[in-house]
């Protein structure tokens, strides 16, 4: 068994960070019902948002993205502009525990879904609603995606070199929000059991995102400083740097705190004259050096690769990580034998390589059981079955255009 | 120093009793850190610090003492969770592994937070917030957009990818809460850093195994917007359809440019990508990011402000939502910080307390919940076991 076996949970919106909130239960055991249509379809199938436009799989609407970020659920097709499609979800919300949803503040509502008309259908739900700033305040129905909640939340700003622009973030706060929401679901889960009762929640992106950057607000807040991009520097240790590797474009993080791991890393390099000059004799020269210290740290590390260089340094007690690409952490022996690549068969794409779950539960293990699944996989299943209508009521209902 | 903390300051905000243990004397690393109050080092006035333990009880305990550790396992007994972040092993080391620990408690939902997880060649390597963010994929491809080709990759800002791991870590650690409450068992929960990390990467990483493509600092862009800078910062700009472009050529007063034939539909304006990305960002000189985001929004264009932690404070909507809450600190004073970004309509985010000072709550645990005398606590003290 599973954690949240027995948990029903339904995810309308068709956005990443809710997709992401509900994989993350249904990776857990709770069987997840994703609700689109052919009329308003997930946005990974329709678009891969931002990067590598160009790249939309063969079939038209599944993408490896689409595969990813559904894995284990199920899926039907709902056309909630029919008043009969309100009417089914409806039933859908009857059988469920957890509603997730990430339209615009409002919509819901202008359907007849909004929490406090589901609430009479189901007195104990759990409902959740994700939106770029929240369903109340001046900005409430303003549009964004992940980079605009990023930029907006102040991650964006804190994020690339001192003399650079800020940075934009996208996928990562897709997911961080998606995270803090199943996160906040679990809290109304264990609230729902102890009390037996439900609750509507409202969470914002852009609030999930800043955050992240709690204590930089509270400097703000305590003395008035604005802070602004520090690159990879940190504010007591150095060197704290990514450095140059053998190869082209490849690099090596090494942070260096105390005088033990300095003296480890000049010797790792061989004593050079250099590490002996005054400028670097203690953590505070160090730091008020960093610059000239970075530049001999590079000329050392060029003649090496990075994989040399952190199994070498982390020999010595210091910490070196190589800056990994996607090519790596594929094949990284370290990662492979904690098993983080699953090939899963997804029936239109075929063999698709997806990441294990990152927390290891050992009495309930997150488990990948089934792929994404395709437009409408399981009509049959959920409306026959699990909703009792019969095959000619189906039929009837998909040439209505409510089940399309 | 982050993770952890961050992960049980997530169920302190939402109700749970967390208990702070922290080494006599020395406290939290990250009480060495700043902010600091007028920006002079001082164990109490952390602003880290007291962002990642709001609502929580601290107390001092020494592990590295017999006493110290049998009052730890008192501990253990009465607790539902335990989150730690040693280095693997090290508990076990000092008989306070999880297998032990069981034995005192079989609900213990135990978490260990670590940089490599529990398993495999690089468990007891050693990495800071710097090496582990780069460990995951993601500071390969920052800053996208490569403004400085010749620049190392970028770790996220500040102490983001910790949080995001605290994030994580708190909803794994409920995962196995809700299963205590339905079954009555405990069990180990075991988050590596890295992973946690790759977890919020995969959108990106999936392109090598599914498509043997790499992603790099240079594969990101946008055909038209992206991060753009204006008068007086940046701005992002996403302009995925042809209403939003319709939107944007309205907000800069329709320019006779953008009735061009050549940036008629998506794929020309792809085409001369460069040209409308110089006349957009031309415009975009001459207007404050503040303007562009209203007067954009209100255009249904998807634009955002990159906003600093200043614009946070002033932005009328956290203002209107709530978002900040004033915390009387007995050393700092006032703080004003961020609280939660969901609103729960029967469990509400709380204030009921600042972070604790360093073994602050040691008579209310030791004394009112572990019933030891206050001549005990003072003979402790003494000992040097809290």
């Amino acid at each position: 068994m599973q954690a949240l076996s027995g948990v029903n949970v339904l995810e309308f919106g068709g956005m990443l960070a809710g997709a992401v909130a509900t994989k993350h239960l249904a990776l857990m055991g709770a069987q997840v019902i994703k609700v689109e249509s052919s009329k308003r379809m997930d946005i990974t199938r329709v678009q891969h948002p931002g990067a590598h436009a160009a790249l939309i799989d063969a079939a038209p609407t599944d993408t490896f993205m689409t595969n990813e970020t559904n894995l284990n659920k199920l899926d039907v097709t709902l056309n909630l502009g029919n008043p009969e499609g309100i009417r089914l979800a409806k039933r859908l919300v009857k059988i469920s525990d957890v509603l997730v949803e990430n339209f615009r503040p409002g919509v819901m509502d202008r359907m007849g879904l909004g929490y406090e008309t589901l609430k009479e259908t189901k007195p104990d739900l759990i409902m959740l609603s994700i939106s770029m700033a929240g369903d109340t305040g001046p900005e409430a129905h303003y549009t964004g995606y992940a980079p605009i909640f990023s930029a907006l939340g102040g991650v964006g700003h804190l994020t690339g070199y001192p003399d650079g622009p800020a940075t934009e973030i996208r996928f990562p706060v897709d997911v961080m929000v998606g995270t803090t929401a199943a996160f906040a679901t679990l809290a109304a889960l264990i609230h729902r059991q102890q009390s037996g009762e439900g609750q509507y929640i409202d969470l914002s992106a852009r609030e999930a995102a800043s955050c992240l950057i709690g204590d930089s607000i509270i400097d703000y807040t305590m003395n008035g400083r604005n802070q602004s991009r520090e690159a990879n520097r940190d504010e007591i240790m150095a060197p704290h740097n990514c450095y140059p590797c053998k190869g082209e474009d490849k690099w090596i993080s090494i942070a260096v705190k105390t005088d033990d791991e300095w003296s480890s890393l000049c010797q790792a390099m061989g004593n050079p004259s250099w590490t002996s000059d005054a400028r670097f004799v203690d953590g505070l020269n160090r730091l008020r050096n960093k610059e000239e210290l970075d530049v001999y740290i590079s000329e050392w590390t060029s003649q090496y690769t990075h994989y040399e260089l952190m199994h070498m340094l982390q020999k010595a007690g210091v910490a070196a990580v190589p800056s990994f690409n996607a090519e790596e952490l594929c094949s990284d022996p370290h990662l492979t034998e904690r098993g983080l690549l699953v090939v899963v068969d997804h029936p239109t794409l075929g063999a698709q390589t997806v990441f294990s779950p990152p927390a290891k539960l050992s009495s309930t293990p997150a488990n990948i059981s089934t792929p994404g699944p395709t437009l409408g996989q399981h009509n049959q299943y959920i409306f026959g079955e699990l909703l009792n209508l019969s095959p000619q009521e189906i039929a009837d209902l998909m040439d209505k255009e409510v089940i399309c | 120093m982050v993770a952890g903390p961050y992960c049980t300051k997530l169920l302190a905000d939402l109700g749970a009793e967390v208990t702070k243990i922290e080494e006599p004397g020395i406290g939290d690393e990250s009480r060495s850190r700043g902010p600091f109050l007028n920006e002079i080092p001082h164990p109490e006035r952390s602003g880290l610090f007291f962002y990642l333990n709001t609502n929580k009880l601290g107390i001092t305990l020494n592990l590295g003492r017999a006493q110290g550790r049998d009052v730890f396992r008192q501990l253990v007994r009465e607790t539902d969770v335990l989150v730690e972040d040693r280095a693997p092993r090290a508990l076990d080391s000092i008989g306070l592994g999880y297998d032990s620990l069981r034995q005192l408690n079989s609900r213990l939902v135990m978490t260990s937070i670590t940089p490599f997880g529990q398993t495999g060649p690089y468990k007891d390597y050693k990495a800071y917030p710097l090496n582990t963010f780069h460990s995951c994929g993601e500071g390969y491809v920052t800053p996208g957009h490569n403004p400085f080709p010749n620049r190392p990759p970028l770790k996220q800002g500040r102490y983001v990818g910790e949080y995001e791991v605290g994030i994580q870590s708190a909803l794994a650690t409920l995962v196995g809460l809700y299963h205590q409450r339905m079954t009555g068992l405990g069990q180990y929960i075991d988050i590596s850093k890295q992973e946690a990390l790759i977890g919020i990467s995969t959108a990106e990483l999936s392109f090598y195994p599914n498509l043997g493509l790499i992603p790099t600092r240079g594969t990101r862009g946008y055909t038209v917007g992206g991060i753009m800078p204006c008068k007086d910062g940046f701005v992002e700009i996403c302009i995925y359809s042809e209403q939003d472009w319709e939107g944007l050529v309205k907000l800069m007063d329709e320019p006779e440019w953008a009735k061009k034939e050549k940036f008629k539909d998506i794929p020309s304006r792809a085409e001369y990508s460069a040209e409308v990305q110089q006349l957009l960002m031309d415009w975009l000189m001459q207007h404050t990011m503040e303007d562009i985001y209203q007067r954009g929004q209100k255009l249904k264009v998807p634009i955002g402000a990159y906003y600093s932690p200043r614009d946070l404070l002033n932005s009328p909507q956290l203002k209107s939502r709530g978002f900040f809450a004033d915390l009387d600190h007995s050393m700092i004073g006032k703080v004003t910080c961020a609280t939660a970004p969901y609103r729960c309509s029967k469990t509400p985010w709380r204030a009921e307390r600042a972070a604790p000072l360093l073994g602050e709550h040691n008579e209310t645990i030791y004394h009112m919940r572990l019933g030891y005398s206050k001549e005990d606590l003072a003979k402790m003290r003494g000992l040097g076991i809290i």
